[in-house]
């Protein structure tokens, strides 16, 4: 079987995760061992419980996943207006530029405890944590993208007679597009983190929660099913965005499809 | 939207009271570039340029590299303002865009977001006209230009000879007065390169337009125009030289090369024109003995 394809790949990648697992499981069978790393039979049964004998989870992975959601999308538009219009007009960028540096520079999830403060413990602190973290990598990524547009697909924008507005319209804005969907994959996964972030630093609900919780009864497999949990939300929403993207992007060229006559 | 067809109309009456008005004409016209980095630096890349371009007529520009022909297009387009001197557009000083001008650019125009028939159709669609209304009318100018059943193709999807096709029906579907054209077949292999230089004549000879052509390639210009003006090497470049092509129409590129007539032109502008390629290359170029560069 070649390891590098189809079945064999699989077959490869799973080997992968049955060995860590099996060697995991031999670690955890001394009992002081386990304390700190856990065991895998545990923490399948966690999951388990989670999701189908209890079937307890669902409300806070609701609240976590809606977290995510609200914060990316809330934090995209906001990115995308602002590095619209800083693009645009040099002066306002000029003026604004040390700030957003310093703003960028800034460890934002130590805003955490101030969010709280402003926004109480519920959903409304989470969000804002995480948008603070969405909206600098799509602001960034639009910002340099309008700057970079060719200039001449601009000017010849310009000759077929756009006006300002129609130059922001059929130019700016799908070029921009494309450099918000570049920066997707990583926008996602950060909003997911500042949700995750915000609950483990205080919260009565959601994924966070969970885990802060059986930390506090140092019940370690809670936390890594809760971890388990978490990366296998991550990955579906990565998944969801390479669909959506592959959906609207159809007009870019992949590797290996170009189709030239 | 409104003020922009006022002004247009404006300039069609005036054109029609004034005796024949010129397509373009530059008079005096300097370009004079500041460096961004070094305000002191100065690269005056036009200088002293006078040029007509009567209505219907078919201009090629030819020059050596650098020597400021897209230059020369880009005052003509209204892209940029000339240091000092006039640009007239029929008649009227022009301001801002030139709106009666098409540009056809050397290099990829196209939106590569938009599929071939929302390219050639986004100049209508800036003009406002009804969906259903453009994209009829761009269907049937790809179709002209040979690419039917490509029209939802995207950029990334096409040739680069598809490619100049698209960029050339996106500017002929506004029907401008004045076509200005940089290299725009200098990308393309020589066989399609000739077949879209007898297409372009064709299209224009059927609604006989105002063309400036910029070009690099002394053949291409004689078989194309009905007059050949030759910039000098820049700085400072200018026309040095101009020769009516008295060639009968309709051509046929390929074909009219071998005529006698043809490289009797060949011969007396590349005569004005051999002594300023020479001076661009050493200009680029320095360090090369003089030997390597004797005529």
């Amino acid at each position: 079987m070649n390891p590098a394809h189809g079945l064999g790949l699989l077959a490869a990648r799973l080997a992968v995760l049955l060995a860590v697992l099996l060697i995991w499981h031999v670690f955890a069978r001394d009992p002081q061992v386990a304390f700190f790393i856990g065991e895998p039979l545990k923490v399948a049964g966690q999951v388990i419980s989670w999701f189908v004998t209890e079937a307890d989870i669902y409300p806070h992975l609701a609240v976590t996943l809606l977290e995510t959601v609200m914060a990316f999308a809330i934090g995209t538009v906001f990115g995308l207006l602002m590095g619209l219009w800083l693009a645009l007009s040099p002066i306002a960028a000029a003026i604004l530029d040390p700030y957003i540096k310093a703003l960028n520079a800034m460890p934002r999830v130590i805003l955490a405890p101030i969010f709280s403060v402003w926004f109480g413990l519920g959903m409304a602190s989470k969000v804002a944590l995480a948008i603070t973290l969405v909206f600098f990598i799509v602001f960034f990524n639009v910002y340099q993208g309008v700057r970079e547009v060719s200039p001449v697909i601009l000017a010849n924008a310009k000759m077929l007679g756009a006006s300002q507005k129609q130059l922001l319209r059929a130019v700016y804005l799908p070029s921009a597009t494309s450099w918000v969907f570049s920066s997707l994959h990583t926008s996602v996964g950060l909003a997911f983190v500042g949700a995750v972030v915000g609950e483990y630093l205080g919260s009565a609900r959601g994924v966070g929660y969970l885990i802060l919780q059986a930390e506090g009864t140092f019940d370690i497999n809670t936390v890594i099913a809760g971890i388990v949990v978490l990366t296998f939300c991550a990955l579906l929403l990565d998944m969801l965005v390479t669909l959506t993207e592959k959906r609207l992007l159809t007009w870019q060229p992949r590797q290996g499809e170009t189709e030239k006559l | 939207m409104n003020a922009q067809q006022a002004s247009l109309s404006a300039q069609d009456a005036s054109a029609g009271s004034a005796a024949n008005p010129d397509a373009l004409s530059l008079q005096g016209v300097r370009v004079t570039f500041l460096s961004r980095d070094q305000p002191g630096q100065r690269y005056t890349a036009v200088d002293a340029t006078d040029l007509h371009i009567a209505s219907g007529e078919f201009v090629s520009v030819v020059g050596p590299t650098g020597c400021g022909k897209s230059t020369l297009l880009n005052i003509a387009a209204g892209l940029l303002e000339p240091s000092a001197g006039r640009v007239e557009v029929f008649g009227k000083p022009l301001q801002g865009i030139n709106r009666r001008a098409g540009y056809m650019f050397q290099t990829e125009s196209l939106m590569p977001w938009r599929s071939a028939r929302d390219n050639v159709a986004a100049g209508l669609e800036f003009r406002g006209l009804p969906p259903a209304l453009r994209e009829e009318q761009a269907n049937a100018w790809l179709a002209r230009v040979g690419l039917a059943g490509f029209e939802d193709r995207f950029p990334h999807q096409m040739s680069g000879g598809m490619r100049k096709r698209t960029a050339l029906a996106q500017t002929l579907i506004l029907d401008p007065d004045l076509i200005l054209m940089d290299e725009p077949f200098s990308a393309l292999d020589i066989q399609t390169r000739q077949l879209m230089e007898n297409e372009l004549l064709a299209l224009w000879s059927a609604k006989r337009k105002a063309v400036l052509f910029i070009t690099h390639d002394l053949d291409e210009a004689i078989a194309m125009s009905d007059r050949v003006v030759v910039m000098s090497a820049g700085p400072a470049s200018r026309p040095i030289g101009e020769f009516v092509i008295d060639l009968p129409r309709p051509r046929d590129v390929a074909e009219i090369r071998l005529e006698a007539r043809f490289n009797a032109l060949h011969a007396a502008i590349w005569e004005v024109l051999r002594d300023e390629v020479l001076k661009g290359y050493r200009q680029q170029l320095p360090g090369l003995p003089p030997q390597a560069l004797a005529p």
